[in-house]
Protein backbone atom coordinates (compact mmCIF):
# COMPACT_ATOMS: atom_id res chain seq x y z
CA UNK A 1 0.00 0.00 0.00
CA UNK A 2 1.32 3.53 -0.41
CA UNK A 3 1.91 6.39 2.07
CA UNK A 4 -0.76 8.16 0.71
CA UNK A 5 -3.62 5.70 1.33
CA UNK A 6 -2.37 4.63 4.78
CA UNK A 7 -2.40 8.29 5.60
CA UNK A 8 -5.75 8.57 4.06
CA UNK A 9 -6.71 5.84 6.65
CA UNK A 10 -5.38 7.69 9.46
CA UNK A 11 -6.78 11.27 8.38
CA UNK A 12 -10.25 9.23 8.04
CA UNK A 13 -10.55 7.25 11.34
CA UNK A 14 -9.23 10.46 13.61
CA UNK A 15 -11.73 12.47 11.90
CA UNK A 16 -14.48 10.22 13.10
CA UNK A 17 -13.94 10.32 16.06
CA UNK A 18 -13.97 13.94 15.83
CA UNK A 19 -17.29 13.94 14.07
CA UNK A 20 -18.39 11.39 17.53
CA UNK A 21 -17.41 14.18 19.72
CA UNK A 22 -18.75 17.06 17.92
CA UNK A 23 -22.22 15.59 17.52
CA UNK A 24 -23.10 14.31 20.09
CA UNK A 25 -23.55 17.49 22.42
CA UNK A 26 -25.49 18.76 19.83
CA UNK A 27 -28.97 19.67 21.54
CA UNK A 28 -32.36 17.53 19.87
CA UNK A 29 -33.53 21.53 18.80
CA UNK A 30 -30.38 21.65 16.29
CA UNK A 31 -30.80 18.38 14.95
CA UNK A 32 -32.41 19.00 11.89
CA UNK A 33 -30.11 22.13 10.79
CA UNK A 34 -27.65 19.98 11.79
CA UNK A 35 -28.66 17.04 9.53
CA UNK A 36 -29.34 19.66 6.50
CA UNK A 37 -25.44 21.26 7.46
CA UNK A 38 -23.74 18.37 7.64
CA UNK A 39 -24.92 17.22 4.02
CA UNK A 40 -23.89 20.27 2.62
CA UNK A 41 -20.74 19.59 3.99
CA UNK A 42 -20.82 15.94 1.88
CA UNK A 43 -21.60 17.92 -1.33
CA UNK A 44 -17.20 18.80 -0.62
CA UNK A 45 -16.82 16.26 -3.37
CA UNK A 46 -17.76 19.01 -5.57
CA UNK A 47 -13.46 18.97 -5.40
CA UNK A 48 -13.42 16.10 -7.61
CA UNK A 49 -16.18 17.08 -9.63
CA UNK A 50 -14.48 20.05 -11.02
CA UNK A 51 -11.04 18.49 -11.57
CA UNK A 52 -12.56 15.93 -13.82
CA UNK A 53 -14.88 18.83 -15.64
CA UNK A 54 -12.37 20.91 -15.94
CA UNK A 55 -9.45 18.04 -17.36
CA UNK A 56 -9.14 17.17 -21.13
CA UNK A 57 -10.92 13.62 -20.88
CA UNK A 58 -13.47 14.46 -23.81
CA UNK A 59 -17.12 13.49 -23.25
CA UNK A 60 -16.25 11.86 -19.55
CA UNK A 61 -15.36 15.44 -18.54
CA UNK A 62 -17.94 17.07 -21.11
CA UNK A 63 -21.12 14.77 -19.41
CA UNK A 64 -19.71 12.89 -16.25
CA UNK A 65 -17.74 15.58 -15.07
CA UNK A 66 -20.82 18.34 -15.84
CA UNK A 67 -23.46 16.10 -13.98
CA UNK A 68 -21.26 15.42 -11.27
CA UNK A 69 -20.48 19.23 -10.93
CA UNK A 70 -24.57 19.98 -11.28
CA UNK A 71 -24.89 17.42 -8.60
CA UNK A 72 -22.74 18.45 -5.97
CA UNK A 73 -23.54 22.32 -6.62
CA UNK A 74 -27.36 21.91 -6.16
CA UNK A 75 -26.40 19.85 -2.38
CA UNK A 76 -23.64 22.16 -1.83
CA UNK A 77 -25.88 25.47 -2.32
CA UNK A 78 -29.18 23.74 -1.53
CA UNK A 79 -27.85 22.70 1.40
CA UNK A 80 -26.22 26.22 3.21
CA UNK A 81 -28.87 28.41 1.99
CA UNK A 82 -31.66 25.85 3.88
CA UNK A 83 -29.89 25.24 6.59
CA UNK A 84 -28.97 29.47 6.58
CA UNK A 85 -33.07 29.90 6.28
CA UNK A 86 -33.50 27.68 9.49
CA UNK A 87 -31.32 28.92 11.34
CA UNK A 88 -31.98 32.03 11.20
CA UNK A 89 -35.45 31.74 12.83
CA UNK A 90 -33.58 30.04 15.75
CA UNK A 91 -32.35 33.18 16.50
CA UNK A 92 -33.02 34.22 20.25
CA UNK A 93 -33.33 37.85 19.81
CA UNK A 94 -35.08 39.05 16.50
CA UNK A 95 -34.23 42.58 16.75
CA UNK A 96 -30.52 41.87 16.01
CA UNK A 97 -31.03 40.45 12.26
CA UNK B 1 -2.35 30.58 -10.14
CA UNK B 2 -0.46 29.01 -7.31
CA UNK B 3 2.88 27.23 -6.59
CA UNK B 4 2.20 23.74 -6.31
CA UNK B 5 2.22 21.92 -3.10
CA UNK B 6 -0.08 25.09 -1.43
CA UNK B 7 -3.27 23.68 -2.37
CA UNK B 8 -2.84 20.74 0.39
CA UNK B 9 -2.33 23.44 3.16
CA UNK B 10 -5.36 25.66 1.69
CA UNK B 11 -7.28 22.56 2.03
CA UNK B 12 -6.42 21.97 5.51
CA UNK B 13 -8.05 25.58 6.29
CA UNK B 14 -11.29 24.45 4.38
CA UNK B 15 -11.24 21.28 6.72
CA UNK B 16 -10.44 23.46 9.54
CA UNK B 17 -13.48 25.92 9.21
CA UNK B 18 -16.01 22.60 8.71
CA UNK B 19 -14.92 21.72 11.80
CA UNK B 20 -15.81 24.84 13.28
CA UNK B 21 -18.52 25.28 11.96
CA UNK B 22 -20.04 22.07 12.96
CA UNK B 23 -18.71 22.57 16.53
CA UNK B 24 -20.36 26.04 16.46
CA UNK B 25 -24.15 24.32 15.55
CA UNK B 26 -24.18 23.15 19.36
CA UNK B 27 -25.83 26.27 20.57
CA UNK B 28 -28.42 28.16 18.74
CA UNK B 29 -26.52 31.60 19.35
CA UNK B 30 -23.76 30.74 17.27
CA UNK B 31 -25.39 27.76 15.12
CA UNK B 32 -26.35 30.22 12.00
CA UNK B 33 -22.41 31.67 11.98
CA UNK B 34 -20.95 28.31 12.32
CA UNK B 35 -22.92 27.34 8.97
CA UNK B 36 -21.52 30.68 7.35
CA UNK B 37 -18.03 29.36 8.27
CA UNK B 38 -17.94 25.99 7.10
CA UNK B 39 -20.02 27.79 3.72
CA UNK B 40 -16.87 30.04 3.75
CA UNK B 41 -14.83 26.61 3.71
CA UNK B 42 -16.39 25.01 1.11
CA UNK B 43 -15.97 28.32 -1.04
CA UNK B 44 -12.38 28.37 -0.37
CA UNK B 45 -12.30 24.48 -1.04
CA UNK B 46 -13.84 25.44 -4.42
CA UNK B 47 -11.74 28.76 -5.44
CA UNK B 48 -8.40 26.61 -4.69
CA UNK B 49 -9.25 23.41 -6.71
CA UNK B 50 -9.77 26.16 -9.48
CA UNK B 51 -6.92 27.93 -9.11
CA UNK B 52 -4.90 24.71 -8.95
CA UNK B 53 -3.10 23.53 -12.07
CA UNK B 54 -5.48 20.41 -12.67
CA UNK B 55 -8.18 22.64 -14.43
CA UNK B 56 -8.00 23.05 -18.05
CA UNK B 57 -10.76 24.43 -19.36
CA UNK B 58 -13.86 26.35 -17.09
CA UNK B 59 -16.81 26.22 -20.03
CA UNK B 60 -17.76 23.05 -19.00
CA UNK B 61 -17.72 24.24 -14.99
CA UNK B 62 -19.19 27.42 -15.61
CA UNK B 63 -22.38 25.63 -16.75
CA UNK B 64 -22.65 23.02 -13.83
CA UNK B 65 -22.25 25.77 -11.42
CA UNK B 66 -24.31 28.28 -12.52
CA UNK B 67 -27.13 24.90 -13.23
CA UNK B 68 -26.28 23.31 -10.26
CA UNK B 69 -26.10 26.34 -8.10
CA UNK B 70 -29.36 28.00 -9.51
CA UNK B 71 -30.93 24.63 -8.74
CA UNK B 72 -29.82 24.41 -5.60
CA UNK B 73 -30.73 28.33 -4.38
CA UNK B 74 -33.64 28.07 -6.04
CA UNK B 75 -34.88 24.78 -4.26
CA UNK B 76 -33.88 25.85 -1.01
CA UNK B 77 -35.74 29.05 -1.33
CA UNK B 78 -39.01 27.76 -2.55
CA UNK B 79 -39.17 24.79 0.04
CA UNK B 80 -41.14 24.70 3.04
CA UNK B 81 -40.70 24.06 5.98
CA UNK B 82 -42.95 21.27 6.50
CA UNK B 83 -41.79 19.57 3.37
CA UNK B 84 -37.45 19.59 5.00
CA UNK B 85 -37.12 16.51 5.10
CA UNK B 86 -37.68 15.78 1.70
CA UNK B 87 -35.69 18.53 0.80
CA UNK B 88 -32.44 16.94 2.53
CA UNK B 89 -33.34 13.57 1.14
CA UNK B 90 -32.88 15.03 -2.12
CA UNK B 91 -30.08 17.04 -1.59
CA UNK B 92 -28.46 13.92 -0.01
CA UNK B 93 -29.26 11.81 -3.46
CA UNK B 94 -27.54 14.30 -5.03
CA UNK B 95 -24.33 14.65 -3.11
CA UNK B 96 -24.59 10.62 -3.17
CA UNK B 97 -24.97 10.67 -6.85
CA UNK B 98 -22.26 13.36 -7.52
CA UNK B 99 -19.61 11.14 -5.73
CA UNK B 100 -20.77 7.69 -7.88
CA UNK B 101 -20.18 10.44 -11.14
CA UNK B 102 -16.88 11.58 -9.42
CA UNK B 103 -15.70 7.47 -9.16
CA UNK B 104 -17.41 6.56 -12.11
CA UNK B 105 -14.94 8.91 -13.95
CA UNK B 106 -11.84 8.48 -12.53
CA UNK B 107 -12.65 4.51 -13.52
CA UNK B 108 -13.34 5.33 -16.98
CA UNK B 109 -11.05 8.10 -17.50
CA UNK B 110 -7.83 5.07 -16.01
CA UNK B 111 -9.94 3.07 -19.30
CA UNK B 112 -9.55 5.99 -21.60
CA UNK B 113 -6.01 7.18 -20.81
CA UNK B 114 -4.87 3.29 -20.60
CA UNK B 115 -2.91 4.47 -17.45
CA UNK B 116 -3.29 1.26 -14.97
CA UNK B 117 -5.22 1.68 -11.80
CA UNK B 118 -3.33 1.76 -8.10
CA UNK B 119 -5.05 -1.31 -6.90
CA UNK B 120 -5.97 1.19 -3.73
CA UNK B 121 -8.09 3.84 -5.92
CA UNK B 122 -9.62 0.78 -7.61
CA UNK B 123 -10.84 -0.24 -4.18
CA UNK B 124 -12.05 3.20 -3.21
CA UNK B 125 -13.91 3.57 -6.90
CA UNK B 126 -15.91 0.13 -6.46
CA UNK B 127 -16.55 1.71 -2.71
CA UNK B 128 -17.08 5.28 -3.59
CA UNK B 129 -19.64 4.13 -6.51
CA UNK B 130 -21.49 1.05 -4.25
CA UNK B 131 -21.89 3.84 -1.33
CA UNK B 132 -22.63 6.74 -4.04
CA UNK B 133 -25.35 4.58 -6.07
CA UNK B 134 -27.39 3.20 -2.77
CA UNK B 135 -27.34 6.76 -1.22
CA UNK B 136 -28.85 8.41 -4.70
CA UNK B 137 -31.35 5.62 -5.35
CA UNK B 138 -32.14 5.21 -1.36
CA UNK B 139 -32.31 8.87 -1.27
CA UNK B 140 -34.29 9.51 -4.05
CA UNK B 141 -37.05 6.53 -2.68
CA UNK B 142 -37.22 8.31 0.92
CA UNK B 143 -37.88 11.64 -1.25
CA UNK B 144 -40.89 9.94 -2.67
CA UNK B 145 -42.06 8.30 0.33
CA UNK B 146 -41.88 11.50 2.31
CA UNK B 147 -43.64 14.00 -0.57
CA UNK B 148 -45.88 10.95 -0.78
CA UNK B 149 -45.44 9.74 -4.41
CA UNK B 150 -45.15 6.49 -3.36
CA UNK B 151 -46.67 4.50 -0.40
CA UNK B 152 -45.61 4.94 2.75
CA UNK B 153 -45.92 1.83 4.03
CA UNK B 154 -43.77 -1.14 3.88
CA UNK B 155 -43.41 -2.49 0.40
CA UNK B 156 -42.45 -5.86 1.12
CA UNK B 157 -42.30 -9.38 -1.05
CA UNK B 158 -41.47 -13.00 -0.49
CA UNK B 159 -37.67 -13.82 0.62
CA UNK B 160 -36.91 -10.04 0.11
CA UNK B 161 -34.00 -10.28 2.79
CA UNK B 162 -32.95 -13.48 0.76
CA UNK B 163 -32.88 -11.31 -2.45
CA UNK B 164 -31.53 -8.35 -0.94
CA UNK B 165 -28.57 -10.55 0.28
CA UNK B 166 -28.10 -11.57 -3.14
CA UNK B 167 -28.07 -8.22 -4.89
CA UNK B 168 -25.05 -6.98 -2.30
CA UNK B 169 -23.13 -10.46 -2.89
CA UNK B 170 -23.28 -9.96 -6.39
CA UNK B 171 -22.08 -6.57 -6.13
CA UNK B 172 -18.90 -7.59 -4.10
CA UNK B 173 -17.91 -10.50 -6.35
CA UNK B 174 -17.92 -8.13 -8.89
CA UNK B 175 -16.09 -5.60 -7.46
CA UNK B 176 -13.35 -8.10 -6.07
CA UNK B 177 -13.36 -9.76 -9.61
CA UNK B 178 -12.74 -5.56 -10.88
CA UNK B 179 -9.75 -5.39 -8.48
CA UNK B 180 -7.92 -8.39 -9.26
CA UNK B 181 -8.36 -8.74 -12.92
CA UNK B 182 -5.73 -6.41 -14.41
CA UNK B 183 -7.12 -3.46 -16.41
CA UNK B 184 -10.54 -1.81 -15.87
CA UNK B 185 -13.57 -4.14 -17.41
CA UNK B 186 -15.74 -1.09 -17.88
CA UNK B 187 -19.08 -3.52 -18.45
CA UNK B 188 -18.46 -5.57 -14.88
CA UNK B 189 -18.21 -1.65 -13.57
CA UNK B 190 -21.50 -0.68 -15.23
CA UNK B 191 -23.02 -3.98 -14.10
CA UNK B 192 -21.68 -3.46 -10.08
CA UNK B 193 -23.33 0.41 -10.27
CA UNK B 194 -26.60 -1.08 -11.84
CA UNK B 195 -26.90 -3.42 -8.91
CA UNK B 196 -25.88 -0.53 -6.76
CA UNK B 197 -28.74 1.70 -7.40
CA UNK B 198 -30.90 -1.32 -7.33
CA UNK B 199 -29.81 -2.26 -4.18
CA UNK B 200 -30.38 1.59 -2.62
CA UNK B 201 -33.99 1.28 -3.74
CA UNK B 202 -34.07 -2.40 -2.32
CA UNK B 203 -32.93 -1.18 1.06
CA UNK B 204 -35.76 1.68 1.68
CA UNK B 205 -38.67 0.01 0.43
CA UNK B 206 -38.97 -2.01 3.13
CA UNK B 207 -39.15 0.53 5.74
CA UNK B 208 -42.32 2.59 6.63
CA UNK B 209 -42.54 6.55 5.81
CA UNK B 210 -42.70 7.44 9.76
CA UNK B 211 -39.42 5.54 10.11
CA UNK B 212 -38.39 7.79 7.00
CA UNK B 213 -36.17 10.35 9.84
CA UNK B 214 -33.84 7.24 10.78
CA UNK B 215 -33.13 6.44 6.91
CA UNK B 216 -32.43 9.98 6.14
CA UNK B 217 -29.86 10.63 8.95
CA UNK B 218 -28.27 7.31 7.50
CA UNK B 219 -28.05 8.45 3.91
CA UNK B 220 -26.60 11.40 5.15
CA UNK B 221 -23.80 9.35 6.76
CA UNK B 222 -23.52 7.24 4.13
CA UNK B 223 -23.06 10.28 1.58
CA UNK B 224 -20.35 11.37 3.85
CA UNK B 225 -18.68 8.71 3.56
CA UNK B 226 -19.20 8.27 -0.35
CA UNK B 227 -17.40 11.41 -0.06
CA UNK B 228 -14.43 10.43 2.23
CA UNK B 229 -14.49 7.58 -0.43
CA UNK B 230 -14.04 9.78 -3.75
CA UNK B 231 -11.21 11.42 -1.43
CA UNK B 232 -9.26 8.49 -1.31
CA UNK B 233 -9.65 8.20 -5.09
CA UNK B 234 -8.39 11.52 -5.92
CA UNK B 235 -6.15 11.90 -3.25
CA UNK B 236 -7.57 14.45 -1.37
CA UNK B 237 -7.77 14.91 2.67
CA UNK B 238 -10.11 17.77 2.78
CA UNK B 239 -12.63 15.00 1.23
CA UNK B 240 -11.39 12.41 4.01
CA UNK B 241 -12.11 14.69 6.56
CA UNK B 242 -15.35 16.14 5.65
CA UNK B 243 -17.09 12.78 4.43
CA UNK B 244 -15.77 11.27 7.76
CA UNK B 245 -17.21 14.21 9.94
CA UNK B 246 -20.67 13.83 8.17
CA UNK B 247 -20.40 9.53 8.16
CA UNK B 248 -20.30 9.64 12.25
CA UNK B 249 -22.62 12.59 12.45
CA UNK B 250 -25.23 10.98 10.29
CA UNK B 251 -24.46 7.66 12.41
CA UNK B 252 -25.18 9.42 15.59
CA UNK B 253 -28.02 10.87 14.88
CA UNK B 254 -29.75 7.83 13.71
CA UNK B 255 -28.29 6.02 16.54
CA UNK B 256 -30.05 9.01 18.94
CA UNK B 257 -33.30 8.69 17.15
CA UNK B 258 -33.45 4.84 17.39
CA UNK B 259 -32.83 5.05 21.18
CA UNK B 260 -35.73 7.84 20.92
CA UNK B 261 -38.35 5.22 19.35
CA UNK B 262 -36.68 2.23 21.45
CA UNK B 263 -35.65 0.24 18.62
CA UNK B 264 -32.76 -0.53 17.24
CA UNK B 265 -31.09 0.50 14.16
CA UNK B 266 -31.30 -2.90 12.75
CA UNK B 267 -35.28 -3.50 13.45
CA UNK B 268 -35.42 0.08 11.62
CA UNK B 269 -33.44 -1.12 8.71
CA UNK B 270 -34.78 -4.72 8.42
CA UNK B 271 -38.22 -4.70 10.66
CA UNK B 272 -40.61 -3.78 7.58
CA UNK B 273 -41.92 -1.80 10.17
CA UNK B 274 -43.61 2.22 10.75
CA UNK B 275 -45.82 2.10 8.12
CA UNK B 276 -48.53 3.67 9.78
CA UNK B 277 -48.31 5.86 13.44
CA UNK B 278 -49.33 3.02 15.96
CA UNK B 279 -53.15 4.24 16.92
CA UNK B 280 -54.76 2.05 19.02
CA UNK B 281 -52.61 0.49 21.44
CA UNK B 282 -54.23 1.72 24.43
CA UNK B 283 -51.24 0.00 27.51
CA UNK B 284 -47.50 1.35 27.24
CA UNK B 285 -44.92 -0.90 28.28
CA UNK B 286 -44.60 0.86 31.40
CA UNK B 287 -48.75 -0.47 32.08
CA UNK B 288 -49.73 3.02 31.88
CA UNK B 289 -53.25 2.93 29.73
CA UNK B 290 -54.12 5.59 27.57
CA UNK B 291 -57.81 6.53 27.56
CA UNK B 292 -59.65 8.65 24.72
CA UNK B 293 -61.34 11.06 25.73
CA UNK B 294 -64.56 13.18 24.06
CA UNK B 295 -63.87 17.02 23.17
CA UNK B 296 -66.49 17.70 26.95
CA UNK B 297 -64.53 15.74 28.69
CA UNK B 298 -61.18 16.53 27.87
CA UNK B 299 -62.22 20.75 28.33
CA UNK B 300 -63.79 19.79 31.54
CA UNK B 301 -60.32 17.59 32.83
CA UNK B 302 -58.51 20.54 31.24
CA UNK B 303 -60.04 22.73 33.50
CA UNK B 304 -59.31 21.37 36.68
CA UNK B 305 -55.86 20.22 35.89
CA UNK B 306 -53.37 21.04 38.02
CA UNK B 307 -50.20 20.59 35.55
CA UNK B 308 -50.97 19.87 31.49
CA UNK B 309 -47.91 18.67 29.24
CA UNK B 310 -48.82 19.78 25.75
CA UNK B 311 -46.86 17.06 23.40
CA UNK B 312 -47.28 18.31 20.05
CA UNK B 313 -46.85 16.43 17.16
CA UNK B 314 -46.30 16.88 12.85
CA UNK B 315 -50.11 17.66 12.74
CA UNK B 316 -50.13 20.76 15.04
CA UNK B 317 -47.39 22.32 12.93
CA UNK B 318 -48.88 21.57 9.37
CA UNK B 319 -52.34 22.50 10.94
CA UNK B 320 -51.09 26.08 11.99
CA UNK B 321 -52.68 25.19 15.06
CA UNK B 322 -50.44 26.94 17.50
CA UNK B 323 -51.88 29.95 18.46
CA UNK B 324 -55.21 27.91 19.68
CA UNK B 325 -52.90 25.53 22.03
CA UNK B 326 -51.87 29.30 23.13
CA UNK B 327 -55.01 30.12 23.78
CA UNK B 328 -55.81 26.58 25.62
CA UNK B 329 -53.08 27.36 27.56
CA UNK B 330 -54.06 30.78 28.77
CA UNK B 331 -57.29 29.45 29.73
CA UNK B 332 -55.48 27.21 31.56
CA UNK B 333 -53.56 29.12 33.86
CA UNK B 334 -56.53 31.48 34.07
CA UNK B 335 -57.95 28.74 35.93
CA UNK B 336 -54.55 27.94 38.20
CA UNK B 337 -53.51 25.16 36.23
CA UNK B 338 -49.98 24.54 34.88
CA UNK B 339 -48.83 24.10 31.37
CA UNK B 340 -45.62 22.74 29.73
CA UNK B 341 -44.67 21.79 26.79
CA UNK B 342 -42.30 18.72 25.60
CA UNK B 343 -41.03 17.67 22.22
CA UNK B 344 -40.20 14.10 21.40
CA UNK B 345 -36.93 14.64 19.40
CA UNK B 346 -38.11 12.50 16.76
CA UNK B 347 -41.68 14.60 16.13
CA UNK B 348 -42.29 15.52 12.79
CA UNK B 349 -40.50 13.96 9.94
CA UNK B 350 -37.36 14.14 10.73
CA UNK B 351 -34.94 15.10 14.19
CA UNK B 352 -35.69 18.32 15.65
CA UNK B 353 -37.77 18.79 12.75
CA UNK B 354 -40.93 19.94 15.37
CA UNK B 355 -38.33 22.68 16.32
CA UNK B 356 -37.87 23.97 13.02
CA UNK B 357 -41.81 24.36 12.17
CA UNK B 358 -42.22 25.89 15.50
CA UNK B 359 -40.10 28.44 14.91
CA UNK B 360 -41.13 29.31 11.65
CA UNK B 361 -43.82 32.02 13.17
CA UNK B 362 -41.89 34.79 12.87
CA UNK B 363 -43.15 36.67 16.19
CA UNK B 364 -43.55 35.71 19.85
CA UNK B 365 -40.25 34.56 19.86
CA UNK B 366 -39.16 36.22 23.20
CA UNK B 367 -38.13 35.04 26.21
CA UNK B 368 -39.84 33.18 28.55
CA UNK B 369 -40.89 35.26 31.14
CA UNK B 370 -42.15 38.18 28.69
CA UNK B 371 -43.72 35.91 25.95
CA UNK B 372 -46.82 36.40 26.81
CA UNK B 373 -47.54 40.31 26.08
CA UNK B 374 -45.45 39.79 23.55
CA UNK B 375 -47.46 36.92 21.64
CA UNK B 376 -50.78 38.42 22.57
CA UNK B 377 -49.30 42.19 20.79
CA UNK B 378 -48.34 40.41 17.61
CA UNK B 379 -52.06 38.79 17.07
CA UNK B 380 -53.38 37.04 14.40
CA UNK B 381 -52.35 33.23 13.61
CA UNK B 382 -48.75 34.12 14.09
CA UNK B 383 -48.56 33.74 17.51
CA UNK B 384 -46.48 31.17 18.83
CA UNK B 385 -45.69 28.81 21.82
CA UNK B 386 -42.65 28.14 20.31
CA UNK B 387 -40.66 29.52 23.12
CA UNK B 388 -41.53 27.37 25.72
CA UNK B 389 -41.43 24.25 23.13
CA UNK B 390 -37.72 24.94 22.52
CA UNK B 391 -36.71 25.21 26.17
CA UNK B 392 -38.99 22.53 27.10
CA UNK B 393 -37.30 20.45 24.50
CA UNK B 394 -33.80 20.58 25.53
CA UNK B 395 -34.16 19.12 29.17
CA UNK B 396 -36.86 16.52 27.82
CA UNK B 397 -35.05 13.57 27.68
CA UNK B 398 -31.67 13.80 30.25
CA UNK B 399 -33.06 15.57 33.02
CA UNK B 400 -29.43 16.23 34.83
CA UNK B 401 -28.04 17.58 31.24
CA UNK B 402 -30.46 20.17 30.64
CA UNK B 403 -29.17 23.59 32.66
CA UNK B 404 -26.69 22.84 30.53
CA UNK B 405 -28.87 24.06 27.89
CA UNK B 406 -31.32 26.42 29.38
CA UNK B 407 -30.20 27.39 32.69
CA UNK B 408 -32.79 30.27 33.52
CA UNK B 409 -35.45 27.68 33.28
CA UNK B 410 -37.04 25.45 36.46
CA UNK B 411 -36.54 22.81 36.02
CA UNK B 412 -40.11 21.26 36.65
CA UNK B 413 -40.82 18.48 34.08
CA UNK B 414 -38.32 16.18 35.20
CA UNK B 415 -40.53 15.33 38.17
CA UNK B 416 -42.83 13.35 36.27
CA UNK B 417 -45.70 14.78 37.45
CA UNK B 418 -48.14 13.94 34.37
CA UNK B 419 -51.96 14.52 34.98
CA UNK B 420 -52.80 15.53 31.62
CA UNK B 421 -51.29 15.01 28.09
CA UNK B 422 -52.72 16.54 24.99
CA UNK B 423 -51.29 15.56 21.77
CA UNK B 424 -51.91 17.37 18.40
CA UNK B 425 -55.19 15.01 16.65
CA UNK B 426 -57.26 13.82 19.34
CA UNK B 427 -57.14 14.60 22.90
CA UNK B 428 -55.36 11.94 24.89
CA UNK B 429 -55.26 11.68 28.84
CA UNK B 430 -53.17 9.65 31.00
CA UNK B 431 -53.29 9.06 34.89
Amino acid sequence: MSEGIILGIVVFTLATFLGFELIQRVPPTLHTPLMSGSNAISGITIVGALIIAGGDFGWISQYVGFGAVVLAMINVVGGYTVTDRMLRMFRKDPEES
Amino acid sequence: MMPAGLAPLIYLVSAALFIMGMKRLQSPDTARNGNMMSGIGMLIAIVVTLLDQQILSFQVIIAGVVVGGGLGFWMARSVKMTSMPQMVALLNGFGGGASLLVAGAEFLKADMTGAPLAIETNVTIQLGSLIGSVTLTGSFIAFLKLQELMTGKPVTFPLQKTFNALVFLSILALAIWQVVTPGQQVEIYYAMAGLSLLLGVLLVIPIGGADMPVVIALLNSYSGIAAAMTGFVIDNQVLIVAGALVGSSGLILSNIMCKAMNRSLANVLFGAFGGDSAGGSSKSSEGLTVNEVSVEDAALRLAYARLVIVVPGYGLAVAQAQHVVRELADLIKKNGGEVKYAIHPVAGRMPGHMNVLLAEAPSGRRRVGDRGQRCRQSGGSQRSIQPDLRHADSRRRECPEHHRHEAQHEPGVCRHPERVVLSSKDVHVVW
